[in-house]
Order: C-alpha cells, then sequence, then structure tokens
C-alpha cells in the first residue's frame, strides 16, 4: 500500500503565548512568596493594609505558583509536544486561543477576588464557586481540545508523555470537581456540601492529588519528551517509562489521607494513606533513574549545556521530594513535621526545584526553537542555573532547619513534667532568622528568573516566530477509513463542548447525590450544637482574613500538645464546620481549644495590635475589624443555605437570625465595657471574639458524651 | 464517615477507567514495540522541499 505524505503545519503561536504567560506569571509568583516571606519576618510587610496580610497573600502565592506559573507551563508543554507527538496540528485554534484567554482571566480573577477576601477557606482550592466553575470550562476546552487531537493523530503509537497528559487531564477534572461541591449564598460565597471531618477528607483527596496530577504527572509528561529532546537521546528504557506511569497512576489517588495523620480521621483510612504513599517510592523513583539515565553517556554535554542542568537538578529534586514525601508519610515521622517549615520546605523542593528547573530548561530549549533563531546568552543561562540552585538552598536548608527547631521545642518537657517553651511565641522568635535566610533563598531565585526573561527577550527578538511550522508525515492507514463513529463530533467543537459539561454534570450529580441520602455516622456529640449567627459571621471572618493559614484547629493526641492546647479534637466536634478549618501550618498556635482562655478585651487588644498582648508576635494588626460592620443583610440566606446542608435551625430561623446576633453582640460589648474597651455591638471584631470564645467549648458543656 | 466510601468508589471508578485503558493499550498493540516510539520522537518531520508557509 502506497502512503501518502501529507504536509501540516503545527501551531506555534498558541505555544507562544503560554510560553510568555508561563514567564510572567512566574515572576508574579515569585515576588508575592517572597513578600509573603518577608512579611513572616516582619509583619508590617503588608503595609497595614488587610488586602495584603499573609493570611490572603499565601494563598495569592499558591495559586499563582501553581495555576498560573505551572499551569501555564504545562499548557505550553503540551501544546508543543503533542502536536509533534502526533503529527498533526492541534485539533481547533479557536478552542486553544479560548483556552489561552480563559485561563488567564481566571488567573486574573484569582488575583483580585483572593486578596479582597472572597475565599473558600480549602488550601489549593480557594477560588470562589463562579471562578471554580470558569475554571471547570476552561479546562474541558482544554480536554476536548486535546482529545480531538488525539483522534485526529498520523501517529497511532500514544508516546508515554500523552498518557501522563491523559492522565492528568481525567484526575483533576474529578477531584476539582468533588472538591469544590458547594452551595453559594451570594454572588461570590459559598459554603461547601460537606462538612467537618468528611470536608477535610475530601479537601486533602483533593489537596493531595493537585500535587500528584497538576504538578507531577503533566510534568513528568514533560520530562519524557523535552529530557530525551534536549539531550538528543532516547530515554533510558522506554519500557521503564510505561511502567512507570502505569504504576504511579494506580497508586497516587490513595495515598491523600497522610496529610490527616494523628487527625479525627479514622485510624483505618490513615494507615491506608501512609500505605499506598510509601508505596509511592517505587514508581517515582523508577521515574527519576529512567530520565537521570537519559543522559548515560552525554554527562559532558550536561557540564556545557544550561538546558540539561536545568534539567538534572529538576529530576534530581524529583527524587529527593519523593523520598521525602512518603518519609513524612511515616506516622513516627509525620507526628515530628506536620503542622512546621519542613512541609513547607519539602514542596518547595518540588515546586522551585521540578516545576521551577523544568519549566525553565523547556524554556529555554523551546523558544529559540521557535522563533527559529539561537538562545541569546548561553553564558547568562549558566549564571541564571547556579543563582537559581542557590536560591533553592538557601530556601529549603533553613525551613528544614526551623522545623526540626521547632517541632523539637514544642515537643520538649522539663524534668518537673511541665512544657520547656509553654509560651508559643518563644518557639516562634527562635526561627525568625531561618525564615530571613528563606527571603534571601526566595530572592535570589527570583533574580535568576528576571536574568531568564532578559535573556528570552532578547532571544525572542533576534528571531522571528515561525506561527506556521511546516511538517511532513504519511496519514494514518485506519483514519484514511471514513465513517468513524467521532468524525461527526469532530466538525463540532461547540457541541462537543456542551456534551462533555452534561456528562461532566451528570458525573457531579452522581457524587452529590449519595451524600444526601445516607445518613452521617460520624460520633455525635449531644452538647455539640451550630454556631449562632454572631458566631458564624465571625466564622467567615475568620475564613476570609485566612486565620486558617496560620493557626491549625486540630489538636492531636499528644501529651505535648494537650498540655499546650487541652483535650485532643475528636471527629464530632466538627459537624457544623463548613468548611473545616483545620489548617495545615503552626505559625502561630492551635485555636481549637481557645474559647473561654481569654477574656474578651485580650482578643480586642489582641486584634488591635498583636504585639501588645504577645510581645514580639510576628501577627500583623487587625484593626480594620474594629471599624467594619458585620454585613448583617446576608445571613438570613446563610442560614438557609445550612439549614439546606441539614444544620438544625429551628424553622423560619434565617428572619429572627439577626436578632439574635444583635442581642449576642450586645453581650460581649457590654463586657467589653467593663474591662474598659469601648466598641460598637455591630463590629466585625465583635464577631470574630464571639466565634474565637466559642471554639472548643462544646465539649465542656455537660460531662455526658454520647455516642449515637 | 460515609464519605469515606464514596471517595473511594470515585477512587475505584476513576482506576477502573484507567485498567480499561490500559487493557486497551496492551490488546491494541501500543505496547508491542517499546523500543521505536523512543527514537522516533527526536527526528523533526521537516518537510523534504520546503512548502510555502500557510
Amino acid at each position: 500500500m502506497s502512503q501518502q505524505l501529507e504536509t501540516f503545519y503545527y501551531d506555534n503561536k498558541i505555544v507562544r503565548n503560554f510560553a510568555y504567560a508561563t514567564i510572567t506569571w512566574s515572576l508574579v509568583a515569585f515576588l508575592i512568596g517572597i513578600w509573603a516571606a518577608l512579611e513572616m519576618v516582619w509583619p508590617w510587610f503588608n503595609l497595614g493594609l488587610e488586602y495584603t496580610t499573609f493570611g490572603r497573600m499565601r494563598p495569592l502565592h499558591t495559586n499563582a505558583a501553581i495555576f498560573a506559573f505551572v499551569g501555564n507551563g504545562i499548557y505550553m508543554g503540551v501544546y508543543y509536544s503533542l502536536q509533534r507527538l502526533l503529527k498533526t496540528r492541534m485539533y481547533s485554534d479557536l478552542l486553544g486561543k479560548i483556552h489561552f484567554w480563559g485561563w488567564q482571566l481566571i488567573i486574573v480573577s484569582a488575583a483580585i477576588s483572593l486578596p479582597l477576601g472572597y475565599t473558600s477557606g480549602k488550601e489549593y482550592a480557594e477560588l470562589e464557586w463562579p471562578i471554580d466553575i470558569a475554571i471547570a470550562v476552561i479546562w474541558i476546552v482544554f480536554g476536548i481540545n486535546m482529545f480531538m487531537t488525539i483522534l485526529k493523530r498520523r501517529e497511532s503509537h500514544l508516546y508515554v508523555a500523552i498518557w501522563f497528559y491523559i492522565a492528568t487531564w481525567v484526575t483533576v477534572t474529578v477531584l476539582h470537581i468533588g472538591n469544590n461541591l458547594e452551595i453559594p449564598f451570594s454572588l461570590m460565597k459559598s459554603y461547601p456540601v460537606f462538612a467537618g471531618v468528611q470536608d477535610a477528607l475530601v479537601q486533602w483527596w483533593y489537596g493531595h492529588n493537585a500535587v500528584a496530577f497538576f504538578l507531577t504527572t503533566p510534568y513528568l509528561g514533560l520530562m519524557y519528551y523535552f529530557m530525551p529532546k534536549a539531550a538528543n537521546r532516547p530515554v533510558y528504557s522506554y519500557r521503564l517509562s510505561i511502567i512507570h506511569f502505569w504504576a504511579l497512576i494506580f497508586i497516587y489517588i490513595w495515598a491523600g489521607p497522610h496529610h490527616l495523620l494523628y487527625t479525627a480521621l479514622p485510624d483505618w483510612a490513615q494507615t491506608l494513606g501512609m500505605v499506598f504513599s510509601i508505596m509511592l517510592i517505587a514508581p517515582s523513583w523508577g521515574g527519576m533513574l529512567n530520565g537521570l539515565l537519559t543522559l548515560r553517556g552525554a554527562w559532558d554535554k550536561v557540564s556545557e549545556d544550561p538546558i540539561l542542568k536545568f534539567m538534572v537538578v529538576a529530576v534530581t529534586a524529583y527524587g529527593m521530594a519523593t523520598f521525602e514525601g512518603p518519609m513524612m508519610s511515616i506516622k513516627a515521622v509525620n507526628a515530628i513535621s506536620h503542622y512546621t517549615d519542613w512541609t513547607i520546605a519539602h514542596v518547595h523542593i518540588g515546586t522551585l526545584g521540578w516545576n521551577g528547573f523544568l519549566t525553565f530548561g523547556i524554556l529555554y530549549w523551546l523558544l529559540p526553537r521557535i522563533f527559529k533563531t539561537k538562545l541569546y546568552s548561553v553564558k547568562l543561562a549558566n549564571q541564571h542555573f547556579w543563582i537559581g540552585t542557590l536560591g533553592i538552598l538557601f530556601y529549603a536548608v533553613p525551613l528544614y532547619w526551623a522545623g526540626f527547631t521547632q517541632s523539637l521545642m514544642w515537643k520538649e518537657f522539663t524534668p518537673e513534667g511541665t512544657l520547656a517553651y509553654g509560651n508559643f511565641l518563644d518557639t516562634v522568635t527562635q526561627i525568625l532568622p531561618m525564615y530571613a535566610l528563606r527571603a534571601f533563598g526566595g530572592i535570589l531565585y527570583i533574580t535568576g528568573a528576571i536574568m531568564m526573561t532578559y535573556n528570552l527577550i532578547r532571544t525572542v527578538r533576534s528571531g522571528e516566530l515561525e506561527a506556521n511550522e511546516a511538517a511532513q508525515a504519511p496519514a494514518i492507514v485506519q483514519h484514511a477509513t471514513d465513517g468513524h463513529w467521532h468524525r461527526w463530533i469532530e466538525q463540532r467543537p461547540i457541541q462537543m463542548l456542551v456534551g462533555s459539561l452534561v456528562v461532566i454534570m451528570i458525573g457531579g450529580l452522581v457524587e452529590i447525590i449519595p451524600t444526601f441520602l445516607v445518613s452521617s455516622n460520624v460520633p455525635m456529640i449531644s452538647t455539640v450544637t451550630p454556631y449562632t449567627p454572631l458566631e458564624l459571621h465571625g466564622r467567615d471572618i475568620y475564613i476570609k482574613e485566612g486565620c486558617y493559614v496560620c493557626h491549625s484547629q486540630m489538636i492531636r493526641p499528644f501529651r505535648s500538645e494537650t498540655e499546650r492546647y487541652g483535650e485532643y479534637s475528636k471527629a464530632g466536634e466538627f459537624i457544623y464546620d463548613r468548611p473545616f478549618q483545620w489548617g495545615s501550618k503552626r505559625t502561630g498556635p492551635d485555636l481549637h481549644r481557645v474559647g473561654g482562655k481569654y477574656p474578651h478585651s485580650w482578643h480586642y487588644n489582641h486584634m488591635i495590635d498583636p504585639t501588645s498582648m504577645s510581645p514580639g508576635s510576628i501577627m500583623p494588626s487587625y484593626a480594620w475589624l474594629a471599624e467594619k460592620d458585620v454585613d448583617q443583610s446576608s445571613t438570613p440566606a446563610k442560614i438557609r443555605v445550612l439549614q439546606m446542608l441539614n444544620t438544625p435551625y429551628p424553622v423560619g430561623y434565617d428572619k429572627i437570625a439577626n436578632k439574635d446576633l444583635m442581642i449576642q453582640a450586645e453581650q460581649i460589648t457590654a463586657d467589653l465595657k467593663t474591662q474598659g474597651v469601648e466598641i460598637e455591638p455591630q463590629k466585625e471584631l465583635i464577631a470574630l471574639i464571639a466565634y474565637l470564645q466559642r471554639l472548643g467549648t462544646d465539649i465542656k458543656k455537660a460531662p455526658v458524651v454520647e455516642e449515637k | 464517615m460515609n464519605i469515606i466510601f464514596l471517595l473511594i468508589i470515585i477512587s475505584v471508578i476513576v482506576a477502573l477507567g484507567f485498567l480499561a485503558a490500559f487493557i486497551w493499550a496492551v490488546r491494541s498493540g501500543q505496547y508491542d514495540d517499546d523500543y521505536t516510539p523512543a527514537i522516533r520522537i527526536l527526528f523533526d518531520d521537516e518537510p523534504k522541499h520546503n512548502p510555502k508557509k500557510k
């Protein structure tokens, strides 16, 4: 059979656009990261503004790094490699454009809404419901463009990288929808469908897999394409890469519970998460070795070529992070590492090393190619490599040190049996120099990125974009036959989009309905009651200000914790918590039993100026809470949504809730007055005090604890 | 803790989907040749005669 050679054109414009977006957002993400890092040493770096407190900057930073920087990096690499691996142009230029601009719009809306305090209070899923829907739509557009390109391919074999892309798309779709099931009570705010321990489980099932399927699998796909291309030699073992892929995706999705070790999650689930996490070492290291061994016999090239240097460090960082991760999932290790900066150091080995350096390597390799020119300065790229590597070291090493130091201080007892560092603040001021070094590491890292930006601008200017790059390949035999079921839909991207949306929505409903049909069997505690309207507002302010970013609400059953904070946390205490606010990092002390610990006036003074109550505190002032009024107009809607989610407020309570709210607020202001503080009852600070004073007090109400 | 069973069911469904994909890949001969794909990606498909740009 004679095969006809077909000529077609690769779309390089979309690749260029995503590359530019990657560079731009990388600088933004790093800058916000440094800003946030400086705030941890000098809290006045927020300039006294509510929009720039650490609680709001941290979500901005993580979202920018993950979804803006790495997200665009994924698309850049996928749009470049997919066309070439499948020997075809992307299915639709229009869908590509919608994907590109839609994603940038989502990023901008995140950059506006997060500083304004619109957050769903769940890590890496902070964006509120309208943006969640936009993400789902754009993600589906990307999916259609990818799958249709796969269908019209001229190469029947799907290279391993493509499998990684497919797994990414499928899994992220399920995770994103699953973790963002929420019921809106206003245009920009919602409550999650799940509460307390259930919400925590869904969140970390998502949170872990966001790392697994957004920061890892797509980048492994990129590694399997760009590393062999940059080294100009085939991957060490293609067979191993196939085993790597299938083993990884079958194990990854089960590891989520390792984020909830020693919490109120059932023990068997914790152990399940731990076992699967340890198993993950095998495929992860298989992949890492496969990447490194690709350079067998080419190490002389590595010493000359900055692109390969970046890739080698990236893959090494992947190996380090994927060894460390399973170790941290061992309960005994997690008892030390959890809630400390160890976790932060760990994830930055991943993002700065693995994602960052692989992205830089790809950018240096790819942009000169599509602009038909040479890299402006190899020397400058080498300098970027070294300064970036130093940046990673200066970032991670001090934080490992800080994490160990603080954890050991938390756990240290005197011979008399009391906490050696009873004042939490002592364990914070101890590690501030490490925080300063970390910020310095970040500054080194962004310096490298700025050098890269300059280098790439000069590169791009010296060439011209080949927007449509010609290529030739024979048509695939089976594709020459017409009448395939997908022929009809291939011509109709809009119908395809609508159809996919319907299918995804059916999937979403299938997920939601069972949760309403089955009654929860979380152990009930009879004294745990719903939040009062004032406390509810206070809780939403707690979420809005991002308090969960620095304060946990989950006391683990260790003597060092029960001694410091009080009775350990029980699953039944969180059944009205939408969203759960367990947190994952203790920059400040745990707050689960803070209720009743201090007088109202302490909280008032502490919020106005934290250092007045805790000299040396790195918490910023929240003085604006004493000036802003609680938005009472939203109370009825909030109550109605919670009633819909089975929170037992009396029927018709939404209409009288604000009356209760004012009664409670006036009690607090009257009490504050006796302590010499004058404040109006409708202020946000009063609501926050009401919430904080309620925290963890329910189980103290009556001695009898019933389990149903 | 019904949510845990729900999550397990969803995860199993996803895993089964991947299992089906794996079986398809093996049956359709995707993995019959585990050598040339690694080499093939190294070649660009530049046309022999320079066709005019689009």
